[in-house]
């Protein structure tokens, strides 16, 4: 169970994160929408450890991750995927997970032993089976498609057995097809791992079609959250964010 | 899991894996193989500038690839790596005046003196990004140079270490015959060689190009990053310390232009020359550099603007190292000739 409690967070006098206090269950697939600015990126750089909150408790199982750096939040098992693709451009799809597994199992530092260590094949193994890219394993990240590198970005987070897989903008800089592409990946790799997953996701026909959970944000504070049937008919949302297209009526 | 793996052992393996075993093999061949032929070559040639000339690769050699190990595996552009070449070769040479210790309690007690310098200013450096990285590591290499220098008492300031660094045999060693000398350098040669190309091929290399290519990312797959830039650091400052003991055993001093931050400049021209993307790159470079060195020293006085146009040549011309470009030249071919 991931805790937000009172998080929060100003660049200067703008409040990018005001107070926010949300519960992810385990499990739980949630979608965090809002306009540009409204803060989604800050709340999880605040959460992965990317900054360091003002005030508030991010707490994963009880124990509080505010604060801490990012190798020690990942490890207690808040994975993450970026925006922009953050890979290893010169490193094979291979090379990637399986140096991602020997950082995981604390391997890092090892100096006395060969690349590849077989002990970290099966997991990374399984990873690239997961995400589709077993085929492409000699391929350097740098030399893959887009989407393929948002693959590789999103299998370096689950390589790692994350409880809780914080998704920024899984489909940013994709087309429509290749968009419902990798959302059903997303869905399909929740399903399968069972852990909590939560993305942030500009299209609403995306987020109304796969999300059970919906957050939205609006200036840092929490507008709602809700099922997908409940924030299309809330009022304050469709005032700040969604507008007519997505009215209760005109949907339904 | 289980139906996972029932799928792999069922499917073919149509794509090639990494496999580790055997390369470490290969390289141990690899080396003692040029460690052999390093050896017979005082018995095919006789030419003492020859075996001079395989004394000062050594020493240069594992300077500039230890360089590669911060500049080409972790992205940490050092201007200052040449400070460890010249503390290597006076801790070494004033430990062997002042102290009469067998060479080898003088070569190990140059490397922990050399650890825990490059500990301290490691720690202060790693931390900078890019730029600031380079400066000041810079700066501190133009500090080590500037304490020799006023320091007279102890280095002999702008004269160098003078009236030669004693040789006293160890283990029927003597490293004051010149045969001696030339098998023991290319020892560490190869030796110093194969320890970095095993560093570099170790989950650890792997880390480090993950920081080079991505720092940011790798901290996010829990990666310490500074904890491993630091380790880095120090390893390759203890590389490049040995070159300076050879050279100061070469030499039979060590004179202050060995921190001087040219050395740090002319490892990296030897990078540029060799190339950072293959482990050999800088040991060609080496040779290269001071092949050129040799011949163009020789034939015109002018011999900074001939070394200055070869750079540019490498650096704008090719935009690669000599080895870079072998590399893909190779693999073009075999592209070509695959297709």
């Amino acid at each position: 169970m991931l805790e937000i409690r009172g998080l929060s967070k100003s660049f200067g006098g703008v409040k990018a994160t005001d107070n926010v206090s949300l519960d992810f269950v385990d499990g739980s697939l949630t979608a965090v929408i809002g306009p540009n600015g409204a803060g989604k990126s800050t709340f999880f750089n605040l959460i992965t450890g990317a900054l360091k909150p003002d005030a508030g408790q991010i707490l994963l199982n009880g124990v509080d991750m505010a604060g801490k750096m990012p190798p020690e939040i990942v490890r207690h098992g808040i994975g993450r995927a970026f925006q922009v693709a953050s890979i290893f451009p010169s490193l094979t799809v291979e090379e990637t997970m399986l140096a991602t597994v020997c950082a995981d199992q604390r391997r890092a530092g090892v100096m006395h032993r060969r690349f590849p260590l077989a002990e970290t094949r099966d997991r990374a193994e399984h990873a690239m089976e997961l995400l589709g890219l077993a085929n492409k394993r000699n391929r350097t990240a740098a030399t893959l498609s887009h989407g393929d590198q948002k693959l590789l970005d999103i299998a370096l987070a689950l390589v790692l057995d994350p409880k809780v897989l914080l998704l920024d903008e899984p489909t940013a800089g994709m087309g429509t097809e290749e968009r419902w592409r990798m959302i059903d990946k997303v869905r399909e790799l929740w399903e399968r791992q069972k852990i909590t997953v939560v993305f942030i996701e500009h299209d609403m026909d995306i987020v109304f079609k796969i999300a059970p959970e919906i957050v939205v944000l609006c200036y840092g504070r929490i507008l709602a959250t809700g099922t997908p049937d409940a924030i299309r008919r809330n009022e304050a949302v469709i005032e700040a964010y969604l507008g007519s297209e997505h009215h209760a009526g005109a949907v339904a | 899991m289980t139906e996972l793996q029932a799928g792999q052992e069922a499917r073919p393996l149509e794509v090639p894996r990494i496999d580790a075993r055997p390369q470490r093999y290969r390289d141990v061949l690899i080396a003692l193989a040029a460690f052999a032929a390093l050896a017979l070559l005082p018995m095919i040639f006789g030419s003492k500038s020859l075996l001079d000339f395989v004394i000062r690769c050594s020493a240069y050699g594992l300077f500039a690839t230890s360089l590669n190990l911060l500049v080409g595996y972790t992205g940490l552009i050092s201007f200052g790596h040449g400070m460890f070449f010249g503390l290597g070769a006076y801790g070494f040479g004033l430990m062997m005046q002042k102290t009469g210790v067998p060479i080898p309690v003088a070569f190990v007690a140059t490397l922990v003196i050399t650890m825990v310098v490059a500990g301290v200013i490691g720690a202060i450096c790693v931390r900078l990004k890019e730029i600031y990285f380079a400066f000041v590591t810079l700066a501190f290499q133009m500090l080590i140079h500037s304490t020799i220098l006023s320091w007279q008492s102890l280095t002999g300031g702008d004269q160098g270490l003078r009236g030669g660094i004693p040789r006293p045999p160890f283990l029927g060693i003597d490293l004051s015959n010149h045969l001696h000398l030339y098998i023991m350098s290319c020892a560490l040669l190869v030796i110093g060689l194969l320890l970095m190309r095993q560093i570099a091929q170790s989950p650890f290399g792997y880390t480090l190009r993950m920081i080079r290519d991505n720092a940011t990312r790798a901290s996010f797959i829990g990666i310490d990053v500074w904890r491993a830039k630091l380790t880095i650091f120090v390893l390759a400052a203890l590389f490049a310390s040995a070159g300076g003991m050879i050279m100061a055993l070469f030499v039979s001093g060590a004179y202050p232009e060995f921190a001087y931050w040219t050395i740090s400049g002319e490892g990296i021209f030897i990078n540029m020359l060799g190339g950072v993307t293959t482990f050999l790159g800088p040991m060609v470079g080496t040779v290269l550099l001071l092949i050129l060195n040799d011949t163009v020293t020789r034939l015109t006085e002018y011999h900074g603007i001939v070394l200055g146009i070869v750079i540019l040549f490498f650096a704008i011309g090719l935009r690669k190292g000599l080895m870079d470009f072998v590399v893909e030249w190779i693999a073009q071919r075999r592209e070509k000739a695959g297709g």
